[in-house]
């Protein structure tokens, strides 16, 4: 093969991933480009909750302290990194890497992009007054109706602010939130000046951030075919994109780490969070995932090619976050012999304690790890003769004193209940708040004015 | 469920699977192991058969095919107990529902469930 070729690193596949991986893939062999991906579903709604405690937060806070252990080295070799770490807060993120990097001595040698304009919250209420009802595309009910607990409301963005960033020299670029595949396609249209409305390009580049989206998952981590002879986790190569300019990539993985990158390691990640295969739908374009075609192309090395897509549709997903309620969940462990049924009583007398306290939950879950927790009742009959089982009982409600007294219901049964108990030393469960998560649909022409590249210079 | 010319066998044997969500629906994405077993996975593990495995425990089940992995892909409505933050499931995310699929039995031609056999030793 000749022709320019374009490295591409996954460095993170969701906050709290490996920290090593990013300074692995930087340190371990050639990359241009690392990109971090930070934002599941729930982890928006998660960085509310801390940037309504201080202001100052509501991003990926492990990736200031991470960039200042890489700066020196992409400064030095020119990678670049696009990453949506920026959160609920994407200013106050790309603040603290510049600051990091004026620490490092690094001052006048980094340009930040800086991609703002995803936040709806602002103008929430006049988007809704002007016709946008954000349904939930669940259940379709309309944003109007929990309004008034809506703690974020953030527009995904696709990879176009991302490639002006880069063309206007950012080396770093933060975002709030944009999609985990427009990290990677940003990349490949700056360097191949592929046109936005190349469909088949923007699939291509969709179906590479998607398989390296979620990190090693695509290169051996959480691999279930064969998974005894998946070897050297303790130091597993993260996944890399060899981008070629005529849209077909090369995934493979730094030489000398560990796991694997195969067509079992990649198609299992291409089926992850998969909806409608023919229809994977991002802001840029739509891909069609019946269309990959995956070939072993050397170890380690997994070549694709074939991607048909779409044009993109006139709207962009919108992800709220909502105040929902409270929950709690308690646990307490059961031993030989009769655990399973010890635990069933406990859970029977824990659930009369709670009625006869006239307390009202929209919910309490019985589940018995050991038992039937991961499969539920295709777990089928446990055996009578298990060391141990470990009761777990959750409950939900919108009154939080409801369940602030659950949380003291749990460690009585100890000395009140059924015999052989212990596992209680972690003290009261806590009651936490939920945040829940409210997917829409918004026109683009009601988000894209609005949408912003800054640099920023250390 | 098996006949003379086939033999009822659990799909760990056959395929290997990935799992995760979207809301409060959990997808499963069903690899055959090798290749050619794929057909037998398209013809038996069916909308009705994996609605039938996990009833009591999703509302709708949707399939979607994708020949070029070898794969079949399933959508297990309301699986979730309301899904991400919501749920008090260990599980809220679906992430093993991958392998409580692979626990349902189907029916497999003799020749197949041979070589099954004879990969899982």
């Amino acid at each position: 093969m000749t022709g320019k070729v374009v490295r591409i690193a996954g460095g993170q596949g969701f906050w709290g991933d490996w920290l090593e991986a990013p300074v692995r893939q930087v340190r371990d062999g050639p990359i241009d480009y690392l990109m971090m991906d930070y934002l599941a579903e729930v982890t928006m709604s998660i960085m509310q909750k801390q940037r309504s405690r201080n202001p100052h937060a509501g991003y990926a806070r492990d990736f200031v302290p991470l960039m200042e252990r890489i700066l020196p080295d992409i400064v030095e070799k020119g990678i670049r990194v696009t990453s949506n770490a920026g959160g609920v807060n994407p200013r106050g993120c790309a603040e603290a890497v510049l600051e990091s990097a004026r620490k490092l001595g690094l001052g006048g040698k980094l340009k930040i992009g800086l991609v703002t304009g995803d936040d709806l919250l602002p103008d929430l209420d006049a988007l809704i007054a002007a016709g946008h009802e954000m349904r939930d595309m669940d259940t379709g009910r309309p944003l109007a109706d929990i309004r008034d607990r809506v703690l974020s409301a953030n527009a995904y963005l696709g990879m176009q602010p991302m490639v002006e960033a880069l063309a206007r020299g950012a080396q770093v670029v933060i975002t709030g939130r944009v999609t985990d595949t427009g990290l990677t396609l940003a990349p490949m249209f700056h360097e191949f000046g592929w046109a936005f409305d190349d469909w088949d390009k923007v699939a291509a580049g969709t179906v590479a951030g998607h398989i390296i989206e979620c990190g090693a998952q695509s290169s051996g981590g959480n691999l279930l075919k064969d998974w005894r002879t998946v070897k050297g986790l303790a130091n597993p190569g993260f996944p890399i994109v060899e981008a070629s300019a005529d849209g077909t990539f090369v995934i493979t993985k730094h030489p000398g780490t560990g796991g694997v990158v195969s067509i079992p390691s990649v198609s299992e990640q291409l089926v992850y969070e998969m909806g409608d295969p023919h229809e994977y739908i991002t802001p840029d374009g739509v891909a069609d995932f019946t269309t990959i075609q995956l070939k072993q192309a050397g170890k380690n090395r997994v070549r694709v090619s074939g991607i048909r897509g779409g044009p993109k549709t006139d709207k962009l997903k919108v992800s709220i976050a909502y105040f929902y309620g409270y929950k709690a969940v308690g646990t307490l462990v059961y031993g030989w012999p009769d655990a399973y049924d010890k635990a069933r009583a406990a859970d029977a007398i824990l659930r009369q304690r709670l009625k006869n306290l006239g307390l009202q939950f929209e919910q309490v879950l019985t589940e018995y790890v050991g038992v039937d927790a991961t499969h539920g009742r295709l777990a089928g009959e446990p055996s009578p003769d298990l060391p141990e089982v470990q009761l777990r009982i959750g409950v939900r409600s919108t009154d939080k004193a409801a369940v602030e007294r659950f949380t003291r219901e749990i460690a009585p049964l100890v000395l009140t209940g059924p015999p052989s108990v212990t596992g209680f030393a972690g003290g009261r469960p806590q009651v936490e708040d939920i945040v829940a998560y409210w997917p829409a649909l918004i026109d683009r022409t009601a988000v894209e004015p609005g949408v912003r590249v800054e640099i920023l210079e250390a | 469920m098996a006949t003379a010319k086939t033999v009822s066998m659990q799909l760990r044997y056959l395929a290997h699977a990935r799992s995760g969500d979207k809301g409060n629906t959990a997808n499963v994405g069903l690899i055959a192991l090798e290749p050619e077993w794929y057909p037998v996975l398209v013809k038996q593990v069916t909308v009705a058969r994996v609605r039938k495995h996990f009833r009591g425990m999703a509302s709708r089940v949707e399939r979607f095919e994708l020949p070029n992995l070898h794969a079949l892909n399933f959508l297990l409505h309301d699986a979730l107990d309301g899904g991400g933050t919501i749920s008090l499931k260990t599980d809220a995310q679906g992430k093993v529902y991958s392998t409580a699929l692979l626990r349902m039995e189907i029916p497999v031609p003799l020749a197949v469930a041979r070589q099954a056999r004879k990969r899982a030793k």
